[in-house]
């Protein structure tokens, strides 16, 4: 199959484009022969993790003294955008959540002894780490979270339950948000925690059945007086809030990522298709209508790249970017969904089959748009900066 | 939401709503889940539908039907999407509503007293078997051939897509009859029945949605059709099969309405209920605009099918409105299905919650039945 590739922006140096390399070998040798098994059984193995680990790629994010690589946020999309290439949206889903969303509030504001404790088993894929903020009454609203810690001498005692909770089942390590001062309003008095699988009173409810992301897990969570140590806080009392929010930033440039590779491998299979696909006397790339169609989701997709680099070079230079970062988030999954769907279209009656790699695609793209801020969402962050 | 039943319809089609609409709430929305899990629907509920004589809409009462008009065709249609179950509606309307109207038109007096009563009763299951693998939208693609033998047709060749292909009796098929012709000519439609040497089935297709209902393929081996069995003039089947397609859009296109009320009824009743920010989801302004557009869209295109459907009463043409109405409706459908899904938030993508399923069943309408390029073009056609 001719690949479909876009032109690199010059933030993708060569020291990237090596890294992404590798990662391309990675996933044709070793993911694509075997992820449909892990579409069934609904987990990655964690060999795979331990794989990713030995090569190096888990630690794009976490400080060098600590066995990191420390590369920064354009890294980070470049990374999303390759695991998404492989048209496994669970693969990017349990993989970004583990390097990019959780295990950073580690390394951002983490403790020496904390970094130490938890960031080499982390960066060698032996320890998978989930972050626990949704809650069934509280999705992109965040500060709507109704767990509580409440303290017992050097102990807090948490009660609650956690939703839609990624790595959830197989994790290691959570890093949960709860109430630490209930007479705090909204956002104020919420505080992180770092809870090991295997701590008593932390319960894995049930897996979730999804419509799609299938090879990636996910839990409801609930917490019956469990019990952590002071030491396990991570980061200020009070201020998870902010973490959480700052955190975002990263997580939502890694949506903004994947949704810009998956979006590039479905028209790269779409485009094989309507080339060999015989009607109306020709094949449909024959027809106006199906190139203009194609030529158009190319063009987006264009667009969404350049505008997802350019915002994470904006982060990498420590520039306030919260509207790029939001504008980028709701661009590139606002096309992926439009890119799949319109593919899957172009693949008439054999799209929706089980089994087809665009089926899939269009089932895992649907969660882009909800997930890490839903773009309603990212439209008021946007509005507020106007 | 926009109520067309005084203006449009008899007392006879509103009964039959009425009807119909209890049924589905009492003996399919309960056991839809489980018709879910087993990837087909259970041969009682033709029966069950049988009885009631909700099958036999396009059969005429000699042969044990009720034969209604096309806006009865509209209120089926509308309440089998209704159900959410589009699988379910997808089965029961292939045989009720597109395929048994072939039969009632085309067959031999001695063929319809012989199969139409047990179609009416919902004892036989009926498919409509025309894709193939290389032919689609394209039905002038079709590789299937017939060969006369004696007083039999020897047929050849390899349907797709079928819907009910395991579970049904009898079909409706096409095979080309004449190697030589070109373009639409050269083709004749077959009744068959199941069974028989040269004829297999395959496996049912594993699908993003229409789990309800089984889907697979039929594969002809030499098989043997007797020549009564042919429906219509031999070489003129695609021709017959066209004075069908009007129906079978509208019926399409009403499902996809019906469904769409169905996720509009269930978004409201979430956005108005959900907590966030401190109110609920509906004091946004832009959840409530959103929803009033869909309300807006799905309420104008609501129009123009009882209008279509009307004309059509009249004995008009609806060529242009149904070809129209199909590339339209099912795109809305599709829309309006994601709109609310993403109001739903994440529980709009898991398993159980009724907004996934219908997002999933919506897919198939603007593929099936002539998908929406192909009606854009049979629009362009007649501009």
């Amino acid at each position: 199959m001719k690949e479909f590739d876009l032109i690199d922006p010059p933030c993708i140096t060569e020291e990237l484009r090596m890294l992404r390399e590798q990662l391309r070998r990675f996933i044709a040798e070793e993911v694509l022969p075997v992820a449909d098994n892990w579409e069934r059984e609904g987990r990655i193995p964690r060999p795979v993790f331990r794989r990713l680990g030995e090569l190096g790629l888990l630690g794009m994010r976490h400080p060098v003294e600590h066995g990191g690589t420390d590369l920064g946020p354009v890294a980070s999309v470049l990374w999303a955008e390759e695991l998404a290439r492989s048209g496994y949206g669970g693969l990017p889903a349990s993989v970004l959540v583990h390097t990019d969303m959780s295990s950073t509030h580690i390394s951002r504001r983490g403790t020496e002894e904390q970094k130490r404790k938890y960031l080499p088993d982390i960066i060698r894929g032996e320890k998978i780490v989930a972050i626990a903020v949704t809650e069934p009454g509280a999705g992109s609203d965040v500060a709507g979270m109704k767990a509580r810690a409440v303290r017992d001498g050097d102990h807090w005692v948490i009660n609650g339950s956690k939703l839609y909770i990624t790595n959830g089942v197989y994790g290691d390590i959570y890093i949960v948000a709860a109430r630490t001062d209930p007479e705090a309003k909204g956002s104020r008095g919420i505080s992180l925690f770092i809870v090991e699988k295997g701590t008593p009173g932390l319960v894995v409810a049930r897996e979730l059945e999804k419509h799609g992301d299938l090879c990636s897990d996910t839990a409801e969570l609930y917490f019956d007086n469990l019990r952590v140590p002071d030491s396990s806080m991570l980061g200020e009392l009070n201020k998870g809030f902010y973490a959480v929010m700052d955190n975002f930033q990263n997580e939502r440039l890694v949506m903004a990522g994947s949704s810009i590779g998956a979006s590039a491998r479905a028209i790269e299979l779409t485009l094989d298709h309507v080339r060999t696909r015989q009607a109306f006397g020709g094949t449909l790339w024959d027809l106006q209508a199906t190139r203009q169609k194609l030529a158009m989701l190319a063009t987006k997709v264009a667009a969404a790249r350049a505008l997802t680099y350019s915002a994470a070079e904006l982060e990498a230079l420590g520039k306030d970017c919260v509207r790029e970062i939001s504008m980028a988030k709701i661009f590139a999954c606002e096309v992926n969904v439009e890119v799949v769907n319109s593919c899957l279209q172009l693949h008439g009656g054999s799209g929706f089959m089980r089994g087809m790699a665009i089926e899939r695609m269009t089932r895992d793209a649907r969660i882009q748009t909800i997930g890490g801020g839903a773009t309603e969402v990212m439209l008021e962050e946007v509005g507020k900066r106007l | 939401m926009l109520n067309l039943d005084q203006d449009y319809l008899s007392d006879e089609h509103r009964q039959f709503r009425e009807q119909l609409s209890r049924f589905i709430a009492r003996e399919v929305v309960p056991h839809g889940a489980q018709w879910e899990a087993a990837g087909t629907l259970p041969r009682e509920v033709y029966q069950q539908m049988g009885e009631l004589g909700f099958l036999g809409l396009a059969i005429p009462a000699e042969y044990g039907g009720t034969e209604l008009d096309a806006l009865a065709t509209v209120v089926f249609g509308e309440e089998l999407g209704r159900s959410s179950f589009g699988g379910f509606g997808s089965a029961v309307s292939d045989h009720a509503d597109m395929a048994a109207p072939v039969i009632a038109r085309a067959a031999s007096e001695d063929l319809k007293r012989r199969v139409l009563p047990d179609i009416a009763s919902g004892r036989k299951i009926l498919g409509f078997a025309v894709t193939e693998p290389g032919g689609g939208s394209d039905l002038t693609r079709m590789k299937t051939t017939a060969t006369r033998s004696g007083d039999h047709w020897l047929l050849n060749g390899q349907k797709t897509f079928i819907t009910s292909a395991v579970s049904a009796d009898v079909f409706i098929t096409v095979a080309r009859t004449d190697p030589q012709a070109k373009g639409g000519n050269g083709f004749s439609v077959f009744f068959i029945e199941k069974g028989g040497k040269g004829f297999t089935n395959g496996k049912n297709f594993d699908k993003t949605g229409w789990c309800s209902a089984d889907m697979s393929e039929l594969f002809f081996d030499n098989f043997a059709v007797p020549a009564a069995n042919m429906l219509g003039e031999e070489g003129k089947g695609f021709y017959m099969l066209m004075q069908g397609l009007e129906r079978e859009r509208m019926s399409l296109c009403a499902q996809c309405i019906g469904m769409m009320e169905r996720a509009i009824t269930i978004t409201l009743e979430h956005v108005k209920s959900r907590a966030a920010y401190g109110r609920t989801l509906w004091d946004l302004q832009a959840i409530r605009h959103e929803m009033a557009g869909y309300v807006s869209e799905v309420s104008a295109a609501k129009l123009m099918l009882y209008h279509a459907a009307a004309r059509k009463v009249r004995g008009e043409s609806t060529r242009l409105e149904t070809s129209m109405l199909k590339a339209q409706v099912p795109q809305l459908l599709k829309r309006v299905a994601d709109g609310c899904v993403q109001m739903h938030g994440a529980a709009g993508y898991m398993r159980g919650t009724e907004i996934e399923r219908i997002f999933r069943d919506a897919r198939p309408y603007s593929l099936g039945g002539g998908a929406a390029a192909v009606m854009l073009d049979e629009v362009a056609k007649l501009l």
